[in-house]
């Protein structure tokens, strides 16, 4: 289990104050000129180093990323932070935007000298009100105190925006951000170009998860070799781990990465409801994620290679676990729904095979389909996954698949059943 | 193609009309009519930002780069919206003017965009349900079922008194505080049948319980306390 001294978000619930005193007590803006003395490449090789890998679901190297953006052009260079927290499942940003804002003001700050940017961007989800307030007076706060601004202590430019959005998922995928922040519909763009290229306003960008932004001032300060030590090979560090469903106590907590499954139930969320025994499947990662069975979880660890193994992925780190009362069929329809509702309708294999999914497995639900049905809705999946301009349509799929590899038995026994019935009536 | 648009009126609130309207393309009538999220038939017949709104809407463009102020769209009819309590097509209008949009574009927002309510609300609460799989694990059904019973059988449709309407939302962020409703800018967490309905009962008798869980848990804390960093609960615990 991580140790307290290791923890990055050490005011995670909210139990002490999140603005600018609270957070400079607990080490914000504490020597932040010092770091940033040190140059752009010291921060990026730093974050390299440390191994952090994104944490809003593809997992995709940070420092990597940042050394994409071109160094001596002309235009301006954006950060735009993606904290349009909308994955079913997924509820650890929030924690970070209300109960510490200064972590994420502090890592902008330094993520954006890395880059060269002196304009960030924080998209943050409409539905969070109170977290889009509780950010811009941690913006304001920031600006009053010179941290941020122009001329301000740190020696670095910066203005942060902090936009919103107002109630679309697709919103998250980071084309689509880019261009709901210039005030059009949020639909992906083709890619490449890719944003580093051109982003918000044609100019270079580069789009991060709040939670990979607000670890960057710990990881600069205590170095990237202490982040790189904590959690397993290539996903190093810590996490936010949300477990919801049917544990006996719902949470969001930080651990280290590849902790075993079981052990992060049992401690932090009271273990699954009715005992580890009455566990039928979890969802590892975000709705978007393929469940896996209570039988692939006995030693499961929570890492992107172990999840990978399994055709599933960590994802956001956010567990849906579900017991033995569940219908497994009945969630993964509701997951579908989601997918529906939140589909831009841009490509044709996503609005459509969205809907069409989701009719079918609302048929299945109630057992009113044929048996070869079945094999017909794995291959639409299939169709749709990687033939869309964004990965919605591979999120949309991807759970249908893992209900039908893992509990086709289900969806078989429910079509017998509804068949015999049928029978019974006529005779 | 331009079929009309299924406008109904049935009495009241005239709206203003389209086709007369001589600065609208004759497409916004195509689009009302393709698209899924329709605007309301009945609308009010202008709309106007309070000062203290256009002050802040001035505010919010100048945050922009100077010829991006589109970027402002979202916020500007989200401010629309409180104002009004819904979004009206006026609105709409008046938005896109002050950003120099066309209409077009600022109605693509509007229907693209679900927090928008394209149809008036519950004049007390427009309660927000959200009935994801995570929220559905732990019991939002009944919830969905407690709102037809006690507001009105259908999704957006006004209560008896106008006071009240709810709609079924997809994930609102609090998964591990499941299940949650919103109403206005508040969540309200940790519900099940009685919370809800003691909620709903707030809400009608003007005395709504504080935002938050509901069943006085520390935001995404565990029942119970902190399994991590115990010390922080009392003490704001400097960097270790």
């Amino acid at each position: 289990m991580l140790e307290d001294k290791d923890r990055i978000f050490r005011n995670l619930y909210g139990f002490q104050d999140w603005r600018l005193k609270g957070a400079r007590v607990r080490g914000a803006w504490s020597d932040t000129k010092t770091l940033i003395e040190k140059g752009h490449d010291w921060i990026i090789n730093e974050i390299k180093t440390s191994g952090l890998r994104g944490r809003g679901g593809a997992g995709f190297p940070t420092g990597l990323k940042w050394s994409f953006m071109p160094k001596n052009d002309p235009r301006p260079s954006y950060l735009a932070v993606n904290a349009d927290e909308s994955e079913p499942g997924s509820c650890k940003d929030r924690e970070i935007m209300r109960h510490d804002p200064h972590l994420l003001i502090e890592g902008i700050l330094l993520a954006c000298f890395a880059m060269r940017a002196h304009t960030a961007f924080i998209y943050i989800r409409g539905e969070f009100m109170r977290e889009r307030e509780h950010l811009q007076t941690a913006v304001d706060e920031a600006y009053a105190a010179k941290l941020i601004g122009k001329n301000n202590v740190n020696s670095w430019d910066l203005d942060i925006i902090v936009h919103h959005g107002a109630g679309a998922y697709i919103c998250g995928e980071e084309t689509a951000l880019l261009e709901s922040i210039e005030g059009k519909k949020g639909m992906p763009r083709l890619k490449p170009p890719f944003p580093a290229a051109c982003g918000i306003y044609g100019s270079p960008t580069t789009v991060n998860n709040v939670e990979s932004i607000a670890s960057v001032p710990d990881i600069l300060r205590r170095g990237g070799d202490w982040f790189a030590a904590l959690g397993v090979p290539n996903s190093a560090g810590t996490k936010l781990f949300q477990i919801s469903g049917h544990v006996e106590r719902p949470c969001v907590v930080e651990e280290e990465m590849g902790i075993p499954l079981r052990e992060l139930l049992d401690k932090h969320a009271g273990g699954v409801r009715g005992g580890w025994d009455n566990l039928l499947a979890v969802i590892p990662g975000g709705s978007s994620m393929p469940l896996i069975r209570a039988e692939q979880c006995q030693d499961l660890t929570l890492d992107f290679d172990a999840l990978t193994k399994l055709k599933s992925g960590l994802g956001t780190g956010c567990i849906i676990v579900m017991d033995k009362s569940t219908d497994p069929i009945k969630a993964i329809t509701r997951i579908a729904y989601f997918y529906k509702h939140e589909s831009c309708g841009q490509c044709t294999p996503c609005r459509e095979g969205t809907g069409w999914m989701y009719r079918v497995l609302e048929r299945m639900q109630r057992g009113e389909a044929e048996k070869r049905e079945i094999d017909l809705l794995f291959d639409v999946t299939k169709q749709v996954e990687s033939h869309t301009i964004c990965a919605l349509g591979d999120a949309a799929a991807w759970p249908v698949q893992g209900l039908i590899r893992n509990f086709r038995d289900v969806i078989e026994d429910r079509i017998e059943q509804y068949q015999a019935a049928l029978k019974e009536a006529a005779e | 193609m331009c079929a009309a648009p299924n406008w109904t009126k049935p009495g009241g609130v005239s709206r203003g009309s389209v086709a007369s309207d001589a600065k609208v393309s004759p497409c916004f009538k195509e689009v009302l009519a393709l698209a899924v999220r329709r605007l309301y038939p009945e609308q009010p017949l202008r709309f106007e930002f309070t000062p203290e709104n256009l002050a802040w809407a001035k505010q919010n463009i100048a945050k922009y780069p100077p010829g991006k102020q589109a970027s402002a769209v979202i916020a500007l009819l989200w401010r629309a919206q409180e104002q009004e309590g819904w979004c009206t097509e006026p609105a709409i209008r008046v938005v896109a003017d002050t950003l120099g949009m066309a209409y077009i574009r600022v109605l693509e927002i509007a229907t693209f965009y679900t927090m928008f309510q394209l149809q008036p609300v519950g004049s007390t609460a427009h309660v927000q349900v959200c009935g994801t799989t995570p929220c559905m694990l732990r019991g939002s059904e009944v919830l969905l079922e407690i709102c037809k019973e006690q507001i009105a059988e259908k999704p957006h449709e006004l209560s008896s008194d106008g006071r009240f309407s709810w709609e079924e939302v997809e994930c609102l962020g609090c998964c591990a505080n499941a299940p949650v409703v919103m109403i206005a800018r508040d969540t309200y967490e940790d519900l099940d049948s009685e919370l809800f309905e003691k909620l709903l009962y707030g809400f009608k008798t003007g005395k709504p319980p504080k935002p938050g869980s509901q069943i006085g848990r520390q935001a995404s804390c565990p029942v119970g306390g902190p399994t991590t960093l115990k010390d922080m609960v009392k003490k704001n615990v400097a960097k270790v």
